[in-house]
């Protein structure tokens, strides 16, 4: 018997919820974190009577998705009503688009391994979520918290184009960093407001039709979202490896254990008895409204990365990572902007020394406290030669206990370079005459005990001496 | 007094003939004397009443009165009333307290009407006899053995015996227009959208519609002045300019086109209904209306179509009935699933659980197309030749049911009998037009029989100028049943 080779197919249903103060059919708000209840409308509530509003925040921000993937936003779409009983779903239904969604297409590009690919939208469409059920602290009995019913959730829907677990977790990353980007949804993952389902296959490679899929409910982190892939997969391979054959399910990633479980079966699977809402006209939106939307959109990751590339002359990876988010694009840009003809030594600052220490600290970049203005100050120096790179890491270190700004500390701390050539002269007077053994190295050819000599005479100067300058006086006085 | 138009009453109250306290009072009293008989209220709430016409007297004494100041009114338990029981005809909503009002009691208060007590209706407005109400079927005032009709029931009933001057109700197939031609007064049902069903406890959607039921045109006119209006909180409510629907009422009708739809007059139509309806079209002719005949072939279709739609909307509407935030909830249960089947089989009437069968039948996967899809195309071919039919007349006559009211019991066991009693009323709703009704005569057993007026879109003014000139020249819209004189 051959090793078949398996090919991995994924597809990813991505729920965002949209940044709106109000809910999608109700004025009551979306902040989360209230006690229980206290978020619910009358109309969240389902109380006899109440019909439901649609919120317009809601639709723009679903307008300005459908615009940002490349996708088609449709004149006119339906809201239907998916019906099923459930204590935290207040009407019996959930309002949902099911055959008319407002966006149709787009994709989003990903890159694994330098290899840059698009991933197909099959769709987006508003709807609103239910409230939660929680089974803890009730002793026997279970509590229902509405507050998050009625909260609109974008629901993203992709092609199955993807063939690893890193392909799906890069289209997450594109798809969390994009509506982060056009700021329709927080994209806090703990709070929930960005969570995927996973639809993942097998087959044979070569192989052109799917395989039987399996829905992985629920994954609100990127590395849950792998990890589920990757157990998933092999859990389908190995069944089908011993004969057996993968039903339709929607399982659940138990990270703990690691590893999916079934909660329910196709053949379990309700008839929603979809149709369209009576209490709702169709969505029918004007091509000034999407002209409106298209002109206040920002510049997009994609398009500011290839900027970066052709107006800054960055390498294609710092690009990338410079434009991961639209704040820290701001941010680099602020930069570069201050400095100009500067753009790699900005890059590495960004994505180096500072991207370290707010990672430390667990701060967001625009909560830096060495702004884009102060950093300027900084690299300033470093560009004109006034300081090495080495004190302006300490430098950076006092910036960032707020000791001011870059020429502040330079000139408190006595930091500042030692350009000065009688000076150096004598420094290097000094070292040469204490250092007879390595002079003598030296001219024998020994390029080790130059370095030596130079280090030398940086440790004399408490580092403050211009390197290349001592390197280019101790050359001249050995020669 | 109690005989006394909307504009005479009015013009009692802004002269201190009669204050709104003595009015409510004597509405109270009527109401409560008769309704152990008539079973028209579900809630009279005489404290409260009477809280309003003081209000109301103060604004008269104020200077701010308008047309409906200190006029009592009953609202059909459809309609959330603040603080009210809003029971719906219900076992399930029998302990339901509305928090809010319902958009039309809303305007209505704001106008200065004074809320008299909620009427009796058919279970979620499902019945055409009011024999569906948990809380006991309402009597016909013209004959104790006849039904009110339905699901407005309540309402017909208690303007009909002068238990009100006025009252609201709600018409998803004929539920205002069946029930006031069964008790002999007039009912409207408007063009679907202008009066917001916010706060109206939804049977189907896309079919309800409130409307003012009184004793006549003009006071149909001064109450729709104050019930219709956009209301931002209903996304089918119409944002369209206001009109004073009193304004056409006294032009002459020289030269009206009455369409009769020939569908109207054939078998199935009780001879009785006929000759009142007959003479009343000659009566519109001696007004110098022309008559001409009309077809709407999909008349028949019409029964079939609203028993897929209503009941397909009804059964999602419903569902949030399920014991969990409010309403009733069985008190024995095991489990999640047995909570909601006991509430719900305990809940609600059979009538009710019947059409929640049917709509989840016609919703459900591999039949949606065949029965949901249809209907919906049905139903606009029904829309079209209404427009067809409007190409050749003004405004379109006939019987508002095919019988006198029948007796109590008679359809009850036999419901496909029970919805054939709206086959007149229900394209009406089914195409969104405006539908009125005014008594035109009396049949069998001296029953009322009823005259339907259909308009085209937004043609409320139209009718009810053509319905008051009938009423300037007959006086049938005046005869009271003798036994509440």
């Amino acid at each position: 018997m051959t090793v078949m080779d398996w090919e991995i197919v994924i597809g990813l249903e991505t729920h965002a919820q949209l940044s709106t103060a109000s809910k999608l059919f109700s004025g009551a708000s979306t902040a989360f974190g209230a006690a229980p209840n206290t978020q619910a409308s009358a109309v969240d509530l389902a109380l006899p009577g109440v019909l439901p509003v649609v919120n317009r925040g809601a639709v723009e921000r679903a307008i300005r998705f459908g615009l940002a993937a490349g996708g088609r936003v449709h004149m006119r779409s339906v809201f239907a009503r998916k019906n099923y009983f459930y204590p935290d779903l207040p009407k019996g239904y959930q309002i949902s688009q099911y055959e008319q969604p407002i966006v149709t297409g787009g994709a989003i590009t990903i890159r694994v391994d330098d290899l840059e690919q698009q991933v197909r939208l099959t769709r987006a469409h508003l709807e609103e979520d239910a409230g939660k059920s929680l089974h803890e602290d009730f002793h026997g009995r279970s509590g229902i918290d509405l507050n998050r019913a009625g909260t609109p959730l974008l629901e993203i829907v992709s092609e199955p184009d993807m063939r690893s677990a890193a392909q799906a977790v890069a289209y997450a990353r594109a798809l969390h960093a994009l509506v982060r980007w056009i700021d329709i949804c927080d994209g806090n993952m703990q709070e929930g407001s960005f969570r995927c389902d996973a639809n993942v296959s097998v087959r044979a490679r070569g192989c052109n039709e799917l395989g039987t899929r399996c829905e992985i409910k629920n994954l609100n982190s990127f590395r849950f979202l792998e990890r589920a892939i990757v157990y998933e997969a092999r859990r389908q391979i190995e069944l089908i490896e011993d004969g057996g054959r993968v039903q339709q399910q929607t399982r659940l990633y138990d990270p703990e254990r690691d590893e999916t479980r079934v909660m329910r079966s196709k053949e379990d699977a309700q008839d929603y008895r979809y149709f369209p809402d009576p209490d709702l006209l169709p969505l029918v939106l004007s091509e000034a409204w999407i002209e409106e939307v298209r002109a206040r959109l920002p510049e997009l990751p994609q398009a500011r990365r290839q900027r970066f590339v052709r107006e800054l002359g960055l390498p294609e990876y710092d690009a990338g990572v410079l434009t991961a988010s639209r704040e820290i694009a701001d941010y680099f840009e602020a930069l570069a902007r201050a400095l100009p003809h500067q753009a790699k030594l900005c890059a590495n600052w960004v994505m180096g020394e500072l991207s370290a220490r707010l990672n430390r600290e667990e701060l967001d970049i625009v909560r830096s406290p060495v702004d884009s203005a102060a950093l300027a100050g900084l690299l300033a120096r470093v560009a004109d030669g006034t300081m090495s790179g080495k004190l302006a890491r300490e430098v950076f270190e006092a910036m960032w206990a707020g000791e001011g700004s870059a020429d502040r500390i330079i000139e408190a701390r006595g930091l500042r370079q030692i350009s000065d050539s009688a000076e150096l002269e004598r420094i290097v007077s000094g070292v040469l005459e204490s250092n007879a053994a390595q002079v003598a190295e030296v001219r024998a050819g020994k390029e080790k005990a130059f370095n030596f000599l130079v280090g030398q005479a940086m440790k004399a100067s408490k580092g403050q001496a211009n390197p290349a300058q001592v390197s280019e006086i101790l050359k001249r006085r050995l020669r | 007094m109690i005989n006394a138009t909307l504009a005479e009453l009015s013009q009692a109250l802004r002269a201190r003939r009669v204050s709104s306290v003595e009015l409510t009072e004597l509405f109270l009293q009527r109401a409560q004397g008769a309704n152990p008989a008539l079973n028209a209220f579900i809630t009279l709430d005489p404290a409260r009443s009477l809280a309003d016409a003081a209000a109301a007297d103060r604004r008269i004494g104020a200077g701010q009165a308008g047309p409906l100041t200190g006029i009592p009114i009953a609202h059909k338990d459809i309609f959330c009333a603040k603080d009210w029981l809003t029971s719906c005809g219900s076992r399930m909503l029998s302990n339901f307290v509305a928090p809010y009002d319902a958009h039309v009691i809303e305007r209505l208060r704001e106008a200065g009407a004074v809320s008299l007590g909620k009427t009796n209706m058919d279970e979620f407005a499902m019945g055409s006899s009011t024999e569906t109400s948990f809380y006991g079927p309402t009597r016909n005032p013209w004959d104790s053995a006849a039904v009110p009709g339905g699901s407005s029931g309540g309402s017909a009933c208690a303007v009909a015996a002068r238990l009100a001057p006025c009252a609201t109700g709600t018409d998803t197939g004929g539920s205002i227009r069946q029930p006031a031609a069964h008790c002999g007064i007039s009912g409207l049902k408007p063009t679907y959208g202008l009066v917001s069903r916010y706060g109206m406890v939804a049977f189907a959607s896309s079919l309800d519609q409130g409307g003012p039921m009184a004793k006549s045109a003009e006071d149909l006119a001064i109450l729709l002045n104050a019930m219709a209006g956009f209301d931002a909180r209903d996304s089918t409510s119409l944002d369209r300019a206001g009109e004073d629907y009193t304004r056409a009422l006294d032009s002459p009708l020289a030269g009206l086109r009455i369409g009769l739809p020939r569908e109207y007059f054939g078998a199935g139509l009780d001879a009785d209904v006929r000759r009142a309806v007959d003479a009343a079209v000659a009566q519109y002719r001696a007004l110098g209306c022309e008559v001409v005949e009309v077809a709407l072939p999909n008349t028949a279709l019409s029964i079939p179509v609203y028993y897929v739609l209503a009941p397909a909307e009804a059964s999602s509407n419903l569902a949030r009935y399920d014991g969990v935030r409010y309403g009733y909830r069985a008190p024995d249960y095991a489990d999640l699933r047995e909570m909601y089947m006991k509430t719900r089989a305990q809940g609600f009437g059979e009538e009710v659980k019947r059409r929640i069968l049917i709509g989840t039948y016609v919703l459900s996967h591999g039949y949606y197309d065949a029965y949901y899809l249809k209907a919906q195309k049905i139903r606009r071919l029904i829309a079209r030749d209404f427009a067809q039919a409007f190409e050749r007349c003004d405004l379109i006559m006939g019987p508002t049911a095919p019988s006198v009211a029948f007796d109590l019991g008679a359809k009850s066991s036999d419901p496909v009998q029970m919805y054939l009693s709206d086959i007149y009323t229900i394209s009406v709703n089914l195409a969104g037009l405006p539908g009125l009704t005014i008594p035109c005569g009396f049949g069998s057993h001296g029953r009322p029989v009823g005259l339907q007026m259909v308009g085209n879109y937004f043609q409320e003014a139209r009718m009810l100028n053509a319905a008051h000139q009938y009423q300037r020249a007959t006086d049938w819209h005046l005869r009271m049943p003798e036994q509440y004189q």
